[in-house]
């Protein structure tokens, strides 16, 4: 009952800080709507016993990504850019867009009915054992190629950057 | 009666209670301690007015700020300037909640705390940086932009110092980093041949510019910006900065005292002979120690003033009255430990205090070499050093 | 070596190994050991020497399943399979890789760039497309594709002065992510329905369902167009046009033939896998989508004066062509689109060799005006021009026709007679707009005669796709059989 309570509290936050995101003409509002859509989804990941993820999400995302988002918001000076004219008048087809596809989800997961997903059998903890040690230990084994390709992933992503950002010789 | 002490509830609400009420004295008397001591480097005196050699400075301040009028800019974005220093605030509170005082007296202990912990230091630096941009001014923008940049640099090197901690702990939830240091019969910050030494001091580097203290305290570099982020605030929302900022600094202490420095364990804590000496003989000299000083300062005042002399004897009185709690044998396991775990924060804090006195501010490009050029590449360095070490010692 | 990392594990790995550390330590030479500018030369050739070491990884793997006679080795609990589709592709990665390494140090020097980091990008993107092309499991698929995307998002822009260069990055950029987005929410809804990411058990849940079952259905649409959107099939292919013109001319022909053949590779083991068994769902879509994409590529490329942009509608067609062959399915057309890949990928690097050639100091070189009187000019690059022409548009004995052949081969043989005819009518259109500048090679007057950016690489680089694109026409037997490995199950 509260589990149910709170999982549609934290959809709601996500997906309303979600909808304020788009709809906010101000940068940093939307910004700052991001993080608390954010702050949503941590609550989800807390509500499925995923501490970890909880963390990593308020830590990496709203500490990592909104912050340099609002860095180059601040640097770069929007205020012009907000008073010109926007490009994206397409509300109507947008919307009609999102409406088309969110039926045919709808439509698509109601005629599969409740057995449409054959959930994993989640996997129950040691004793002793958290939700951080059990990640892990499978990070570190089965998943143990895609977290090194990862990395190496990142390790492109940081040279693109610096590349981007370099003075020419 | 008994119900109620026993019920789950009932410790984490007093303690959280305790903590929110006594903090902002707290922090006022740390400021107090803070100006003293950089006073006292500079062979000053420091405040002396208010109360017997200050003492009621923090008091007078205190009421300064709530009765001062709440100023906010006609060109701020009314909304966020409100709310920020309430992000700042909150966060510092929050993660207040997860410092382990002692082995039963702390809010809460979950199995990431420590992540918990640098989660809410991310979400604070939020508040600098709408604080600063709210107030629609060039200075606040300036700190602002400083800090976030500062923030972000410095808690790659923190959290990978803090990694070499976890990883010799084995453990995220900071009552068992604890445990486990007990266990390993070693503070964390000597543990793996001295290497976790590298880590602790890349630690204490990075802790100092979290805290956006000198020599890193470019947010608010007074010379240059006036005063950073905090320009356009005045008054109770000035005041909250104020506390969370001091917030931050106890709680980075109490992270680097609960993974480095041993927590509430006492210094060689399998060392059984010592347990007397250091848990009963230590505080109470602490504290006699005080008092003493108090009451000759007393007998000093009473030339100038009678009621000053009378709360410096009162501060004497209640000093030697906390140490001789220690030889009371009921309240002494958390006793003790408590006051172990407060030592090593106020350690802490004076080293800070003493960085503060000693070193000048770095230039900003100055700063951002540190931490991305040295500290986060030794970082990790460190990192890989105590993994290797620590692996070859389980086998 | 633990449970996790076996010895097997370890034999399948090492050409992405040697990839990843070659590309790691170009970078780390660039800036510790060769500094110099003159120095540059040696970065190269740790490029090549690491696609060697690359190529004796695949070599060793080739030689291990021919004499054990397996069908595939799997590693990592069923994460990489390399089979005859895994080798197959990686050997043309690394053909790719070796020609763009060599045709594009004059290049970068022309235009001023770095070099080690480019270096360092071609083979890590490469390993990106080792995943592509080896890994059966949606976790490892997803990020080696992202892997060989953020590289190309950087190489596109990788002429950071130039605005075209920015644009067409964030283009791509934009684009690549909104389809990752796709691909990943198909993803989502296949591990949903079979609880697991590895491909054999998603094709078992796949085909354990009803056909039309909805989830199914929602599942191929959206991973499908996530995956029509990498090879730029219509009507996802908006962003290869202005992306393609805009990237540095070497980056266009990587991405032009690896990245297209990559994309390619993911797309043909996901339909000839989990999809396999919805055939009758995806069949006409992919024949909606091929015919669309025929004749948007060919019909937009009658227009374009800029012979990049050209060869980037060329590249959408050859696109479509490449999904007949999927469309038909059976042995043939399976064949036909290895053969169709391994020709494409050799004749459109050597059109770009040529366009790169063009490339000078002052002269950006891509209108096919630029082009006119190449003959008198430089009768070489001309002669490759036409040959890589010749081919891209079909025309035998170039290599091209031998890939079309097996596609409508194998339309005839499953009775896509229709489909079939309207292939061929559109090779019609496309040897009209590349006869423009085979025209304009041969028979315009010659302008103002600067001489072409040549080097040996560049030389080496036009003769070997020149040679092969003529060569696979006229002597097609090994090529075939190398194109018979995806095809042996």
């Amino acid at each position: 009952m509260w589990n149910a309570l709170f999982f549609y509290l934290f959809a709601l936050i996500a997906l309303g800080g979600g909808v304020l995101v788009i709809t906010r003409r101000n940068a940093v509002h939307s910004a700052l709507w991001l993080v608390v859509s954010l702050l949503g989804v941590a609550g989800e990941f807390l509500l499925l016993g995923a501490e970890f993820l909880f963390a990593v999400q308020i830590i990496l995302y709203i500490g990592g990504v909104v912050l340099l988002i609002l860095f180059v918001i601040m640097l770069v000076n929007l205020d012009q850019a907000a008073r010109m004219r926007q490009f994206n008048r397409q509300w109507a087809i947008a919307g009609l867009c999102a409406l088309v596809v969110g039926a045919e989800i709808a439509y698509f997961v109601w005629r599969g009915g409740p057995q449409a997903f054959q959930l994993a059998t989640p996997v129950s903890a040691g004793p002793g054992e958290g939700n951080v040690e059990q990640l892990a230990d499978v990070l570190f084994s089965r998943y143990l190629l895609p977290f090194e390709i990862a990395s190496l992933l990142l390790l492109v992503a940081v040279i693109g950057s610096v590349v981007m950002a370099k003075k020419r010789s | 009666m008994q119900a109620i002490i026993e019920h789950p509830w009932f410790l984490p609400l007093t303690v959280g209670i305790v903590i929110i009420a006594l903090f902002p004295l707290v922090a006022a008397y740390i400021v107090l301690a803070e100006r003293k001591l950089l006073a006292d480097f500079q062979v000053r005196l420091g405040p002396m007015r208010v109360g017997p050699h200050g003492l009621l400075q923090p008091i007078a301040d205190a009421l300064k700020l709530l009765l001062k009028e709440d100023v906010i800019p006609a060109a701020a974005d009314r909304g966020l300037f409100w709310f920020a220093p309430v992000i700042s605030t909150w966060t510092a509170l929050t993660a207040f909640a997860l410092l382990p005082f002692t082995e039963q007296l702390h809010v809460v202990d979950v199995n990431v705390g420590l992540l918990v912990i640098v989660a809410m230091s991310a979400v604070g630096v939020l508040g600098i940086i709408i604080g600063g941009w709210a107030a629609n001014s060039h200075y606040p923008l300036l700190g602002a932009l400083r800090s976030s940049a500062q923030l972000v640099s410095y808690e790659v090197a923190l959290g990978l110092a803090l990694i070499c901690g976890v990883m010799s702990a084995g453990s995220l939830s900071m009552v068992e980093i604890v445990q486990a240091q007990l266990e390993r019969r070693v503070w964390l910050a000597f543990d793996n041949y001295g290497l976790m030494f590298i880590a602790f001091i890349i630690f204490l580097i990075s802790a100092i510019a979290e805290t956006n203290r000198l020599p890193f305290d470019l947010p608010e570099a007074e010379s240059e910006l006036v005063a950073g982020f905090m320009t356009e605030y005045s008054g109770l929302r000035w005041g909250l900065y104020f506390l969370a900022e001091y917030a931050s600094i106890i709680v980075i202490g109490g992270v680097g005292v609960t993974l480095f420095w041993g927590g509430w364990l006492r210094p060689f804590p399998n060392v059984s002979w010592l347990e007397v000496p250091l848990n009963v003989v230590f505080p109470l000299a602490f504290f006699l120690l005080a008092a003493l000083i108090s009451f000759r300062l007393s007998r000093r005042l009473l030339r100038f003033s009678r009621w000053r002399a009378l709360l410096m004897a009162a501060t004497g009185a209640a000093l030697a009255g906390v140490g001789l709690l220690f030889l009371l044998p009921v309240a002494h396991p958390t006793l003790s430990a408590l006051f172990w775990f407060l030592f090593k924060v106020g350690l802490f804090i004076y080293f800070v205090i003493w960085i503060r006195g000693t070193f000048p501010r770095f230039r900003y490009d100055q700063l951002m070499d540190i931490g991305w050029k040295y500290l986060v590449p030794l970082a990790m360095a460190a990192v890989l050093a105590n993994a290797l070490v620590g692996m070859l010692r389980a086998t | 070596m633990s449970q996790f990392y076996t010895s097997t594990d370890h034999f399948v790995l090492v050409p992405a190994i040697m990839l990843a550390l070659f590309g790691c330590a170009i970078l780390l030479f660039d800036f510790f050991l060769f500094p110099e500018p003159r120095q540059r030369k040696w970065l190269l050739a740790f490029l090549v020497l690491g696609l060697v070491f690359t190529g004796v990884g695949l070599w060793r793997q080739h030689r291990f399943l021919a004499e054990s006679g397996l069908p595939q080795i799997t590693a990592f609990q069923g994460t990489l399979t390399v089979d005859g589709f895994a080798l197959f592709f990686n050997w043309v990665f690394l053909a790719v890789s070796l020609v763009i390494g060599l045709m594009s140090y004059r290049y970068l020097e022309i235009e001023g760039e770095h070099h080690g980091e480019y270096y360092g990008l071609i083979l890590l993107a490469q390993c990106g497309m080792y995943f592509l092309a080896t890994g059966t499991d949606l976790i490892t698929l997803f990020i080696g594709l992202e892997l060989m995307a953020l590289c190309f998002y950087i190489m596109v822009g990788f002429l950071r002065t130039q605005k075209r260069s920015n644009e067409a990055a964030m283009k791509y950029l934009l684009l690549g992510a909104f389809s990752s987005g796709l691909l990943v929410y198909g993803f989502s809804i296949l591990y949903g329905i079979s609880g697991s990411t590895k491909l054999s058990e998603i094709s078992l849940a796949v085909a354990n369902r009803d056909t039309w079952d909805p989830l199914v259905v929602l599942a191929l649409i959206t991973t499908s167009v996530g995956l029509l959107f990498k090879v730029s099939a219509a009507p996802f292919h908006m962003w290869a046009p202005d992306a393609y013109e805009g990237a540095p001319t070497t980056v266009t022909a990587f991405l032009a033939s690896g990245s297209k053949a990559a994309s390619f590779a993911f797309l043909v083991r996901m339909f000839a896998g989990p999809f396999e068994s919805t055939r009758a769902v995806w069949e006409p879509l992919l024949i909606a989508v091929a015919i669309l994409t025929l004749t948007i590529g060919n019909l937009a490329a009658i227009t374009q004066e800029n012979v990049k942009r050209l060869l980037a509608y060329s590249s959408i067609s050859h696109a479509g062509y490449i999904l007949l062959g999927l469309i038909a399915g059976n042995e043939t057309g399976l064949k036909g689109v290895a053969v169709y890949i391994l020709v494409y990928v050799f004749m459109t690097m050597g059109a770009f060799v040529v366009v790169t050639a063009l490339r000078r100091a002052h002269l950006i070189g891509e209108n096919i005006d630029d082009l006119a009187g190449l003959i008198h000019r430089s009768p070489g690059y001309a002669i490759v021009m036409l040959v890589c022409l010749l081919s891209l548009a079909g025309i035998p004995p170039t290599a091209g026709f031998l890939g079309k052949y097996y596609i409508f081969l194998s339309l005839v043989q499953t009775g896509h007679y229709l489909l079939a005819v309207i292939a061929v009518l559109y090779v019609a259109v496309a040897v009209y707009y590349y006869f423009r500048i085979v025209r304009a090679m041969f028979v315009a007057e010659a302008g103002p005669s600067v001489a072409l950016a040549s080097s040996f690489g560049v030389r080496v680089a036009a003769a070997l796709t020149a040679t092969l694109t003529l060569g696979i026409g006229i002597y097609p037997e090994p090529f075939l059989q190398l194109a018979q490995l995806p095809v042996m199950r």
